[in-house]
């Protein structure tokens, strides 16, 4: 564990007093002050940053949204009218709140590629890595209760297709999805107790959030480099160097939400959910919000219910895993070629799953889904474990000075 | 080798789509877009509608308030005498960035409509003249009176139509839609509809109490008639009378029911971009003035 560099010591009579008994200001000042933070992070590293501010604007925006919403399935469409219309800047705070949740999933697949392109769950950051999957997972919950919270045609339908998936699970099926849904079809019960659910997640989120920023602050962070910090001038202070770094990358990031939000706010979203739920009527096609697309055709591309649910319940708990199926001591791709390779395709892949998520379950789409849901999992059960062994790394630098500063440079830092 | 050359098709891939990006922006590359958009019209039983030009469009659109008028007009000579408006209250046709009515003027609007209200001290309901605070009544009691009124076909509400409905792209083409800010698609796809009924093509006339559409979204045939004909609903703007007008107006006038904030949101949506983008001048001076001493 790398020890913060300089102890904090309170200015005033207060922060004496108070630090004497919880000592939270030397925490605060360990983690996000002094905090020796490797010089060489780029911009791919600023999306913890980032989903740390959308977190926090979903809870706002959520909490206040929360006070006008009625989860009622006679009500709930109204009520989110009457906030698009009738609330002070309700529109504002719903439009924020909806493409917040969209955007809120495009920082965080990036930061998960981020992570599996630089190794950064590779040992010592397994707990860290694990930590982030359950986060995705409670993110991905969340979503799913919320979108079901404006009770349009694509929520309930949504809301159907979903939970009648544990039927598939054998003897048990069908009572856990009576238990789930408060009845034997989706209706006022589900969607008080989604309400529910979607107001408790966003805290538990926080919670694990906490675990993950601690797992991140015992090894200390990884780097594009993917070897460990070796001296003090690899490191710089958290505060100024990476407040301001990430707060550049934060307001870059808000600056494109914002042109959705204000400019197509309806854009990520499907027209059938400003029709109001109508259980009698089914959409001709029913598709997830854009961020579950994968997952959605990996769950279409098994042609036996209980096997779509495995591979899709697969899909997810195999990114557990990937710290010991990497079997590769390198960390960063930059250094790896082959790897470097493969995980431009599983991008490939993974955008490819995505729009076939969006089509009709029919000729040519479900081949392709077969043979793209097929390369997902040889990606992670094939070729982490087996490139790591084959391939022949790219000789790493003596320290994450090397590559960053220019020729010379640290040879006169190293004299010195 | 094998993944080299598939990186590398890859890499080009993403070369060439940024490219196309640089491209939309230019007038010629739209052309081939539509082009290519024409292929997307599949999505439609038989032709995607045309894309308009709106008062609303793009980053400085504004609702235009004689447009919302006459589109006012037409939805209440001609469309409510099946289809409802329940979200709308009489009151926001005085607002800012809508039709802009005197609240006088809209309340005059109201009155022309009769409500059902109660129960009063004697339990019973009354039905009185509406007011500013009143909402469009249906001319229905229920969704299966106005089914039974429409051959079984339930008019839909009319309040969200325009955000309920939409002339898709599909994929890679949203992505230029978005750099291009068309959010459109509803009134394009109501304009579309109210205005594509034709003689349908012999041999496949539409079954009895359904019409021939060549723009309507989940079928050959809807199941409603055609509405609009040139002259049946009078201007009084020496705004051309035709249906191509009315459609129109009337998809105008649906946008800003569906969308009554349209107007606020794009105005602060333009101080939000340009405080941010000081902010992240500023951010970015910063970040590089702490910085240099590291680098």
């Amino acid at each position: 564990m790398i020890k913060p560099l300089y102890k904090y010591e309170p200015k005033n009579g207060f922060t004496r007093w108070l630090d004497a008994r919880l000592p939270v200001l030397t925490l605060i000042h360990g983690s996000f002050v002094v905090f020796p933070t490797p010089r060489n992070l780029n911009y791919w590293y600023s999306f913890g940053a980032i989903l740390t501010v959308m977190l926090a604007s979903q809870i706002v925006t959520g909490i206040v949204l929360a006070m006008h919403y009625i989860p009622h399935t006679s009500l709930a469409f109204a009520s989110v009218e009457d906030i698009m219309r009738n609330v002070n800047f309700g529109w504002l705070l719903r439009y924020l709140h909806a493409n917040g949740a969209s955007f809120f999933f495009i920082a965080v697949y990036i930061h998960m590629f981020r992570g599996l392109y630089y190794g950064s769950y590779k040992e010592p950051r397994e707990v860290l890595w694990i930590l982030g999957v359950l986060l995705y997972v409670l993110m991905v919950a969340t979503a799913f209760f919320g979108y079901v919270l404006p009770w349009g045609q694509m929520s309930f339908w949504a809301a159907t297709v979903i939970t009648n998936l544990f039927g598939a699970i054998p003897l048990i099926g069908e009572s856990i999805t009576t238990w789930l849904l408060g009845g034997f079809s989706v209706d006022s019960p589900t969607l008080n107790r989604f309400y529910s659910l979607h107001y408790l997640l966003p805290f538990m989120i926080a919670g694990v959030v906490v675990l993950h920023i601690w797992a991140l602050h015992v090894p200390g962070n990884g780097n594009p480099v993917g070897i460990q910090v070796r001296v003090p001038q690899d490191t710089v202070p958290f505060h100024p160097y990476y407040t301001v770094k990430d707060g550049l990358a934060i307001v870059v990031f808000l600056f494109v939400l914002a042109v959705v939000v204000f400019y197509q706010p309806n854009a990520l979203s499907h027209p059938d959910n400003y029709i109001p739920a109508d259980p009698l009527k089914t959409p001709a096609h029913i598709v997830p919000e854009w961020y579950l697309l994968p997952f959605y055709a990996i769950l279409r591309a098994v042609p036996s219910k209980l096997g779509g649910v495995l591979a899709l319940g697969a899909a997810i708990f195999v990114l557990f895993l990937v710290p010991w199926l990497d079997t590769s001591r390198v960390r960063s791709a930059t250094y790896r070629p082959i790897y470097r390779q493969f995980f431009w395709i599983f991008v490939i892949t993974c955008v490819g799953l995505t729009w076939l998520g969006s089509q009709p379950p029919e000729g040519g789409y479900v081949i392709a889904g077969r043979i793209l849901t097929i390369y997902y999992f040889l990606h992670f059960l094939v070729v982490l474990p087996v490139v790591g062994l084959v391939e022949k790394p790219k000789p790493l630098p003596a320290s994450i000075n090397d590559p960053v500063l220019p020729p010379g440079e640290s040879v006169r830092q190293a004299a010195e | 080798m094998a993944t080299h050359i598939l990186t590398r098709a890859a890499r080009f891939g993403a070369v060439i789509a940024l490219a196309l990006f640089g491209l939309s922006a230019s007038a010629p590359a739209q052309e081939e877009l539509q082009e290519e958009q024409a292929h997307e019209a599949l999505h439609f039983p038989i032709e995607a509608p045309e894309r308009r030009s709106w008062s609303f469009d793009g980053f400085f659109g504004k609702f235009d308030p004689a447009q919302l008028r006459r589109g006012l007009q037409v939805y209440r000579d001609v469309c409510q005498n099946c289809h409802a408006l329940s979200m709308v209250p009489f009151r926001t046709l005085a607002d800012e960035g809508g039709p802009q009515f005197t609240p006088e003027q809209a309340a005059e609007i109201a009155g022309a409509y009769t409500v059902t209200d109660g129960p009063d001290d004697q339990g019973l309901m009354f039905t009185r003249q509406a007011r500013l605070s009143d909402h469009f009544p249906s001319i229905f009691a229920n969704p299966q009176a106005a089914a039974f009124a429409n051959n079984g076909a339930y008019p839909p509400d009319l309040s969200l139509m325009a955000k309920a409905r939409s002339v898709p792209s599909g994929f890679p083409w949203f992505i230029f839609d978005a750099l291009r800010f068309y959010q459109e698609g509803g009134p394009d796809y109501i304009a579309g509809f109210l205005t594509g009924y034709r003689d349908p093509p012999p041999g496949e006339e539409p079954p009895p109490g359904t019409y021939y559409n060549v723009h309507f979204g989940a079928d050959d045939e809807t199941a409603m008639p055609p509405q609009l004909f040139d002259g049946i609903v009078r201007y009084t703007d020496g705004a051309p009378q035709t249906v191509e007008q009315y459609a129109e107006d009337v998809a105008a006038f649906l946008m800003w029911t569906a969308e009554p904030h349209l107007v606020a949101r794009k105005r602060l949506g333009f101080q939000v971009l340009i405080f941010l983008a000081a902010f992240i001048g500023l951010m970015y001076a910063t970040k590089r003035r702490v910085w240099a001493p590291v680098h």
